[in-house]
């Protein structure tokens, strides 16, 4: 308190400085000559992100491991150790993951094997429709994705969500990370805020895909669902996939090769 | 008319000292929770609603409830409701109050609220909840001291007010509507996605909030010797017991539907609730068959017009059915919405002590509103020599 109240008289002093030399230069930049917003030159860009996921190459612990901690490790996702925990990607049971869509007699190997979880970017997603601030919202390229510094903590769109796709920050998650170990270049979140994947955002602005994918080696695809010559559309259209729930109407964009 | 605050008996004023400490703890341990987050609450990610929200839900419906005997007394000309109508509308901006401390007890980051106004969102069933619940606050308010202020100075209130009882009577079915849907909109959700949530919401309310009532005019009763009449509140306790009835029998419907169809996802919630699920049986089983047991002994004790109409038993009957809808309203609809989770899995969820001490701040809260309100409003009745 007493610090952050030192830290902002030091700011707000120094801001009225640097102004009061600005001024006196005449060299104050109006605000119609500031740059607009312009999106990266080298980013990625789709009509409609989309991910499929070839659950057949999936066997062992290890090959979910790796994606598992790409995305947690760069996404500075704490490890919290009760059921108030925070995931963005983590695994489960057919039976589990696809509930609606199980019979006695399913194969062994699709009943025993383990099914990556994450948020579907749903393209009628309830989370958005449900929060109150826009603090959830959908980018035009599908992503559905969250302004932590607006969100006001209410949790309704963890109730709209039909796929157990988000987590809430119900202490501060600093706690629960090595603070000399984080990715600086990704922030860390603020307790009473809601978090989920991303799609990993920032890394298609900088003409990166997502880390699970990298980190995959070819097993989970990831590509623009409005293209018919993306890789995605190829994969979907040569193998059987499904998605969770479909008879939500959520339109998940997250697609599983079984 | 703020003066009569101010003087009432020793009795008075212990009372709200006694609230104002629980008052007084309540927000201790809102600084805790301020401090630590609400990671000092029974809430997990899979039940991630839970005592809070559940409360706020129930109170919603005790503050609609006003209307019960707004619409006989300005719709029918009922005339024997008019001299505790200002008591419902009183009880309903404490019910209002208690509301919204509930949601802001319930935020994560709670200095961030303004956002619901600066951003309105209109496709967010929770921007209109805030926008009916605060005009039913000021709606009520005004209603009420107008009135009342006219029974002081024995005139008839003013032309303009008659408008707004209308509207008030309106506004507090719209309260409870679009708070049942803020869960019946819900994909996923079995137990919450419902086209009769809303209607179930409204006669839980239009019983229990009157029972509340009366309960509490019974109390005042004895404290003060105020009168509220004996044909009102045999009235009252009519439109409690259809209301009851009705209540329990949209219950049934849900059940029918549930376990007739045989889907699955229906049935969970309800299976788990009073049977458990998936190896499952926990605290909220027995919780939940104890209310469906005082569901029906309420409806036994006040079904037959002897037992109804016995002054003796009556507060008995009243208290068993606010036990009974408390907790399927305050308990099982929160926990059965979200139990089984999205994977068909039980995460089990049990209010914290911290979490309690809050909500009882906030009781506490609600009750200093309704006491001191009470208060003004029986003084200026026994002055008027309506009493
Ligand atoms: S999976 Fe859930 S969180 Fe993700 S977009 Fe769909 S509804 Fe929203
Ligand atoms: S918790 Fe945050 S993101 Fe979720 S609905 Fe509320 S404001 Fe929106």
């Amino acid at each position: 308190m007493k610090r952050s109240r030192r830290q902002f008289l030091k700011v707000a002093s120094l801001s009225v400085l640097g102004l009061s030399a600005q001024l006196a230069g005449g060299a104050i930049v109006s605000a119609a000559e500031a740059p607009a917003y312009q999106p990266n030159e080298g980013g990625l860009k789709a009509g409609r992100w989309a991910m499929v996921i070839d659950t057949r190459g999936f066997e062992t612990a290890a090959d979910f491991e790796a994606c598992i901690k790409a995305c947690h490790q760069y996404h500075n996702v704490p490890n919290i150790p009760n059921n108030q925990e925070v995931k963005w990607l983590w695994t489960d049971k057919y039976e589990y993951v696809f509930p609606d869509d199980v019979n006695e007699h399913l194969s062994e190997s699709v009943r025993s094997r383990d099914y990556f979880v994450l948020c579907n970017h749903c393209e009628n997603p309830p989370c958005v429709r449900v929060c109150p601030t826009k603090a959830t919202y959908k980018k035009p390229d599908g992503i559905v994705t969250m302004d932590y510094h607006r969100c006001i903590g209410c949790r309704f769109c963890m109730a709209g969500c039909p796929y157990g796709a988000r987590s809430f920050n119900f202490a501060n998650p600093r706690r629960y990370l090595d603070m000399g170990a984080i990715n600086a270049e990704y922030p860390t979140r603020m307790m009473g805020v809601v978090e989920k994947c991303t799609f990993c955002v920032e890394r298609l602005a900088k003409g990166q895909l997502p880390l699970c994918v990298e980190a995959s080696e070819g097993r989970i695809l990831f590509g623009d669902l409005s293209d018919p010559e993306s890789e995605v559309r190829k994969a979907l259209a040569e193998n059987f996939t499904i998605r969770r729930k479909p008879s939500l109407g959520t339109q998940p964009g997250v697609y599983y090769i079984i | 008319m703020i003066e009569k605050v101010l003087k009432g008996s020793p009795k008075y004023y212990v009372w709200l000292a006694f609230l104002g400490s629980l008052i007084g703890l309540g927000a201790f341990t809102y600084l805790f929770q301020m401090k630590y987050g609400l990671a000092i609450t029974g809430m997990s990610r899979d039940v991630s609603w839970g005592f809070y929200i559940a409360q706020f839900t129930y109170l919603v419906g005790v503050a609609a409830s006003a209307v019960m005997l707004v619409l006989p007394a300005y719709f029918h000309h009922y005339k024997k409701f008019k001299k505790i109508i200002i008591l419902g509308e009183f009880m309903a901006i404490g019910a209002v109050l208690m509301c919204m401390l509930f949601i802001v007890a319930d935020m994560g980051q709670p200095q961030r609220m303004l956002n619901v106004m600066l951003h309105p969102t209109l496709n967010s069933v929770m921007f209109y909840d805030m926008l009916v619940l605060m005009g039913y606050l000021v709606l009520n308010a005004i209603i009420g001291w107008v009135t009342l202020e006219c029974e002081r100075h024995d005139v008839e209130p003013p032309k303009w007010i008659k408008p707004m009882i209308y509207l008030s009577i309106i506004w507090a079915f719209s309260i409870h509507t679009v708070t049942a849907f803020l869960y019946s909109g819900l994909p996923g959700r079995h137990y919450f996605l419902t086209a009769i949530m809303a209607a179930r919401f409204l006669s839980s309310a239009f019983c229990a909030g009157p029972a509340i009532l009366l309960l509490l005019v019974f109390l005042v009763r004895k404290l003060t010797g105020f009168n509220p009449g004996r044909e009102a509140v045999q009235t009252l306790t009519k439109i409690i017991t259809y209301a009851m009835a009705i209540n329990v029998f949209f219950f049934l419907l849900e059940v029918f539907t549930a376990f007739y169809s045989g889907i699955p996802g229906h049935a969970h919630p309800i299976a788990y609730l009073f049977a458990g699920h998936d190896g499952h049986v926990d605290w909220i089983t027995g919780a939940m068959w104890i209310g469906a047991t005082l569901a029906l002994l309420s409806l036994a004790l006040l079904i037959p017009p002897s037992l109804r109409d016995n002054e003796q038993l009556l507060p008995w009957s009243l208290g068993i059915l606010v036990l009974a809808t408390w907790i399927d309203k305050g308990l099982g609809l929160i926990i059965g919405g979200f139990t089984p989770n999205p994977f068909e899995k039980v995460t089990v969820y049990t209010p914290t002590v911290p979490e309690l001490l809050i909500s009882l701040g906030i009781f506490a809260v609600g009750f200093f509103v309704i006491s001191v309100l009470w208060k003004i409003a029986l003084d200026v009745k026994k002055e008027a020599g309506h009493f």
